[in-house]
């Protein structure tokens, strides 16, 4: 048990600092690198209370593929230098109402969900109703409330995603004219006897090679 | 407090008993790639250091280490030397999930096969940032290549994996192999075993897929301003690397360590060698590929992985999936 608060400690301490450096740090490239320390942590976190299939997954997700897409964008931008940090410019602290507004109402989320544990406790005892069943692994036991009772829920969020694909491919989608396009089955299909000629020329007259 | 020592002992024995091994092993594949590619163009090959050059790997590491480790002045200098670390850590830790027998594993996690693709999708980064921190047009170019083809190709790795999970139910690495006791996957999964085994060479950034560090138009890619060990670094990362993906397909699709034929002649040799000859099979699959295939064109890979393999695996998927369904060969557990 000493291990194990140990591990929960270092990598508690590991997630809020590199949270912290995520805003703090002044190149965004490593705000990005402290947001993906931040992912692992919070997964390490996820696996040490036997959640390993929600750490890995993400793992798999955020880190693997959502925060390459950050560095991506951030390397490409060219952002790399911030010279002012935090509220020292006029021009950042314009947005502190509307920080504080969000930080406000994610506290309040916050509140409700831990209260909706504390004064409902029959959701605990549903969930770790599934949990006292030994046999069963924790990735079957989310299985099992998510393809059944909440399956209607999980196809919305689904649907939520496959229309934010198709809007990203819409909006980034444009038709340029003057594009050499290749197509392969007309490459392949090509053959020696429509597009070779022999011809026989006649000395000192040579060939038109325009024809 | 003496109990936990003797914990932290014991771990690191094992540890260093399959550490070991990987990184000879590692040394003497990048030896027999190179003999399979000379011989494949009728050349000799590496043949001068040990019989049969066999410690070509270990004169090249020496060499490696006694050279200087150049750092650029304008470099990222904590990012750029964290880069080839985290390529190599990232390739040996992903062996600890790996099972040579039913009980030579070190850790016999219930999540197995997504901590392998954790680890592997978490490759991409030690490629990002010695590109990124290296601050030269080069390496950048060659790492904004390779994130954008692993993160293609590692989508298809994951659908693929799902049709082999469809017919295990589970997702520990020692039931996948247990589940081709009859039947190995790459019969009933041929096309799938052809797919892994192609977005396994993207994966690992191998020829014809090797465009992030295509020396044709990139000088090395994302290694241009490593010099000396990190250099070496990357380089056994990426064999490490290798090794694991055909460690991964031979788990998978060819009944990891369980033998061909359960017959005389076969079952004599122990079944941790078995896996070792099939990860042997498909890295000579993966050289001889090197060796005959030319570069592909970049939009063309990409084309490969979102319009022909991602599609295809999918389909294979509801395919699977019904065909499971309706003969009522459903895993249950």
């Amino acid at each position: 048990m000493l291990a194990h608060s140990l591990f929960f400690y270092i990598f508690a301490f590991i997630a809020i600092f590199s949270a912290i450096m995520v805003t703090a740090s002044k190149n965004t490239v490593h705000s990005v690198f402290f947001l993906i320390l931040d992912f692992i942590s919070v997964s390490c976190l996820f696996i040490m209370i036997g959640a390993e299939f929600l750490g890995m997954i993400m793992l798999i997700v955020y880190v693997g593929a959502v925060a390459v897409l950050f560095l991506f964008v951030v390397m490409m931008l060219n952002v790399a230098q911030q010279k002012k940090q935090w509220f020292s410019s006029t021009e950042s602290s314009k947005h502190i109402p509307l920080g504080f507004l969000i930080s406000v109402i994610i506290f309040f989320e916050l509140i409700i969900v831990v209260g909706g544990w504390k004064f409902k406790p029959d959701v605990v005892s549903s969930i770790s109703l599934s949990f006292n069943d030994t046999d069963i692994s924790n990735t079957h036991s989310i299985g099992n409330v998510l393809y059944t009772d909440y399956i209607h829920l999980f196809q919305l969020s689904g649907m939520v995603l496959l229309v934010a694909m198709i809007g990203a491919i819409v909006l980034t989608f444009r038709k340029r004219s003057g594009l050499k396009r290749q197509s392969y089955f007309s490459q392949i299909s090509r053959e020696r006897s429509d597009s070779v000629k022999l011809i026989e020329v006649e000395s000192n007259k040579g060939v038109n090679i325009d024809d | 407090m003496f109990e936990y020592l003797n914990i932290i002992f014991l771990e690191t024995y094992k540890v260093l008993f399959l550490l070991l091994p990987v990184l000879t092993a590692v040394a003497l594949m990048v030896w027999l790639d190179r003999r399979v590619w000379a011989f494949v163009q009728k050349r000799r090959g590496p043949n001068v250091v040990g019989p049969f050059g066999l410690f070509q790997s270990l004169a090249d590491a020496l060499k490696y280490l006694f050279k200087e480790i150049i750092i650029p002045a304008s470099s990222n200098k904590i990012i750029f030397i964290l880069a080839p670390i985290v390529t190599m850590t990232l390739a040996l830790v992903a062996w600890a999930v790996i099972p040579f027998n039913e009980s030579l594993v070190i850790a016999d996690i219930n999540v197995g096969i997504l901590y392998l693709f954790a680890v592997s999708s978490l490759g991409v980064y030690g490629i990002i940032m010695g590109g990124w921190a290296s601050n030269s047009k080069y390496p950048f170019l060659g790492s904004i290549r390779s994130a954008a083809q692993m993160v293609s190709y590692e989508v298809s790795i994951g659908v693929i994996i799902i049709n082999v999970l469809l017919c295990v139910g589970s997702l520990n690495l020692t039931d996948i192999v247990l589940a081709q006791e009859n039947l190995w996957f790459v019969i009933p999964l041929f096309p799938m075993f052809v797919i892994f085994f192609i977005s396994a060479l993207a994966e690992t950034n191998r020829p014809p897929f090797d465009l992030p560090e295509a020396e044709a138009e990139l000088v090395a890619g994302y290694q241009t301003e490593y010099s000396g060990m990190m250099y070496a670094m990357f380089w056994l990362g990426e064999y490490a690397n290798i090794l694991l993906m055909c460690s991964l397909g031979s788990i998978l699709f060819l009944g990891g360590w369980l033998p061909a034929i359960e017959a005389f002649p076969f079952n004599f040799i122990p079944d941790f060698m078995w896996l070792i000859l099939k990860i042997l099979f498909l890295f000579i699959l993966f050289s001889l590929v090197k060796a005959i295939v030319p570069r592909y064109r970049y939009d063309q890979l990409m084309k490969l992985g979102w319009k022909i393999f991602l599609p295809m695996s999918l389909i294979w998927v509801v395919i699977t999936a019904s065909y499971l369904f309706y003969f009522d060969l459903l895993p249950s557990n």
